[in-house]
């Protein structure tokens, strides 16, 4: 697989979040990735987005989330940053059932747990959010003419 | 996402297309609240047959409908899911608290004459 790098950047708005995931769906269909591979990821780069909007940004919408794909080897990096304002204990708000509010499930951060080999989060109070997430895929065999 | 209603007495059926994120959560939110808070309504039917993708934000708005409905004495049934979506809600724990059901006839006929 060729190495590929594409960065996209949005206004903080809820309707930028089915953007977010029709781009890693093209991305996971063009390396071949089964339905529900394609389907994991959308559902993990949805929860980091939206968590930078609703949580980094504390939903005001005229900020920029940065969404960074890069395929490197047989390795999928998706990194979700926003510049708002961080989180105090990661720890903590990646306990399952965390969360701030009782609307929320407090489940975002364990999709994106089960659905990628790797994540981290890495926040800093007051600069912002950056969620690495690696999945790691098998090569399509070089066609033979 | 599009929201197709049908109200039989105190009974809120939402046929729902489309996407549930965190944009169409709160559309989802208003729709049945204010059935709920006008009418009276105590139980809602969420058919997701056409539901093509779901994250915590609409798993959580599903959740919250089910906390409002309780204490009323109401209830929530969900039918028709679609494998995919299926999945997300048993990795969410959602099955083990909410009811589902096969189609829409299934869940009007589970406390029916109760």
């Amino acid at each position: 697989m060729k190495s590929n790098q594409i960065t996209l950047t949005f206004s903080s708005i809820a309707e930028n979040v089915s953007i977010a995931r029709l781009l890693i769906a093209s991305i996971g269909g063009q390396l071949d990735l089964s339905l529900n591979d394609i389907e994991e990821l959308k559902v993990a780069v949805s929860e980091a987005v939206s968590n930078a909007i609703i949580h980094g940004y504390q939903s005001v919408p005229n900020n920029i989330v940065y969404l960074d794909l890069e395929i490197a080897d047989d390795t999928l990096i998706i990194v979700v940053k926003d510049e708002g304002c961080g989180i105090s204990n990661v720890e903590q708000a990646m306990q399952p059932a965390y969360s701030t509010d009782p609307e929320r499930m407090g489940l975002g951060f364990v999709f994106m747990q089960s659905f990628m080999d790797e994540l981290q989060v890495e926040s800093k109070l007051e600069v912002g959010t950056t969620v690495t997430m690696k999945k790691r895929f098998k090569q399509t065999p070089i066609s033979s003419h | 996402m599009n929201l197709e209603k049908k109200i039989e007495r105190l009974t809120l059926l939402l046929r729902i297309d489309g996407e549930l994120d965190m944009h169409t959560a709160s559309d989802l939110r208003q729709a049945i609240d204010s059935e709920i808070e006008k009418r009276g309504i105590r139980t809602v039917i969420l058919n997701l047959q056409d539901v093509q993708f779901v994250d915590s934000s609409g798993l959580g708005v599903i959740l919250g409908r089910y906390k409002k409905l309780l204490p009323l004495g109401g209830k929530l049934k969900i039918t028709n899911v679609p494998p995919h979506i299926y999945k997300i809600m048993e990795l969410s724990g959602l099955p083990k608290i909410i009811s589902f059901y096969i189609d829409e006839a299934h869940a009007y006929e589970e406390g029916r004459g109760a």
